[in-house]
């Protein structure tokens, strides 16, 4: 995992899936990453069941940051959604709270991110689309498929307009998932390759003291602003959720 | 020219996506002081848009640093 003395950076070697829990894993192929989506579900019905526990009048910090992500989370589909949004509040909530838990587990040394694996993130991303698209066809049914035709284009204008919308409907799976994707990724393979410099710069000798001192000082920002992204990507995810089931609910 | 150093090359390029990012951060960022400047008042609902517009943002430069990767390692 970590660099070799070599001079080659193995800056994605880290994301490799191993087999976990022993041999019970091995035999059924349940990787690391597995491991972490239990530990993710756990954290996440932990903070809930044992947060909302005492229901005292004045929070103490558990039950503040699980009331806090339920109104937080309850606002986003409400502003977004509209009215309606209520009853989307459970599948939104649940996606942003695993995605969190995945991205903050990461930052821990020696854990794994899930999030930065492209299978997982299209995983979730498709259950967005297909969510949406079932859900606009349920309501509308074959009139969902005005979605497809802004409103005010010129007859000759629509074929082209049809296709472009089209292909932007169905490349939100692409984005929804590379955004999320590429987001863990990189900001896993910044604190890989400085800290490789770290380990290369050290074994200089004492001219190289300073600046891995400097990367390790980098490295520590670079988990600060790991903390941001973390969040944020998850808040991203299920504000792009909201604003997607609010034009399937109400088209356009 | 070889095959490897035309992938360098290749993923170098690619890159070239951060000037159209960097245009863009600076564009949301301005746009904000901008903003607050004028209404302060304003300040919290603003600033959540322009967190989600940087996000949105920088995940273009992350899908040219994915393109890169792509060149690179696959």
């Amino acid at each position: 995992m970590a660099a070799e003395s070599s001079n080659s950076i193995d800056a994605l070697g880290q994301f490799q899936l191993h087999p976990a829990l022993g041999f019970i894993g091995d035999s059924v192929r349940f990787t690391q990453a597995n491991l972490m989506m239990v530990v993710a579900g756990l954290g996440v019905m932990a903070l809930l069941w044992f947060g909302m526990k005492p229901r005292a009048m004045v929070p103490g910090r558990l039950q503040a940051a699980a009331e806090l992500g339920y109104e937080t989370i309850l606002s986003m589909c409400v502003d977004n959604i509209g009215p309606e949004g209520r009853k989307f509040f459970p599948f939104v909530f649940t996606l942003f709270f695993f995605i969190l838990f995945g991205n903050l587990l990461g930052v821990f040394p020696y854990f794994f991110t899930f999030t930065s694996h492209i299978m997982v993130t299209l995983a979730l991303s498709l259950l967005v689309f297909i969510l949406v698209t079932a859900v606009a066809i349920k309501l509308h049914g074959l009139h969902f498929f005005s979605y497809f035709v802004p409103e005010g284009v010129p007859k000759v204008l629509a074929p082209l307009m049809v296709l472009i919308e089209v292909i932007s409907y169905l490349s939100r799976i692409i984005s929804l998932s590379v955004r999320l994707f590429a987001n863990m990724m990189a900001g896993h393979v910044m604190l890989e390759v400085f800290g490789a410099f770290i380990v290369m710069l050290g074994g200089l000798g004492l001219l190289g003291y300073f600046p891995a001192a400097l990367s390790l000082g980098v490295n520590t920002l670079l988990i600060g602003f790991e903390l941001l992204v973390a969040t944020l990507q998850a808040y991203v995810f299920a504000v792009l959720t909201c604003i997607y089931l609010h034009d399937a609910v109400h088209l356009h | 020219m070889d095959v490897a150093s035309a992938k360098m090359l290749g993923a170098g390029i690619a890159m070239t996506a951060l000037a159209g990012v960097g245009i863009g951060m600076g564009t949301i960022f301005g746009s904000l002081v901008t903003s607050v400047a004028r209404n302060p008042a304003s300040r919290d609902r603003v600033f959540g848009l322009a967190i989600l517009g940087f996000a949105l943002t920088e995940a273009v430069a992350l899908y040219a640093l994915v393109i890169a990767f792509i060149i690179l390692f696959v």
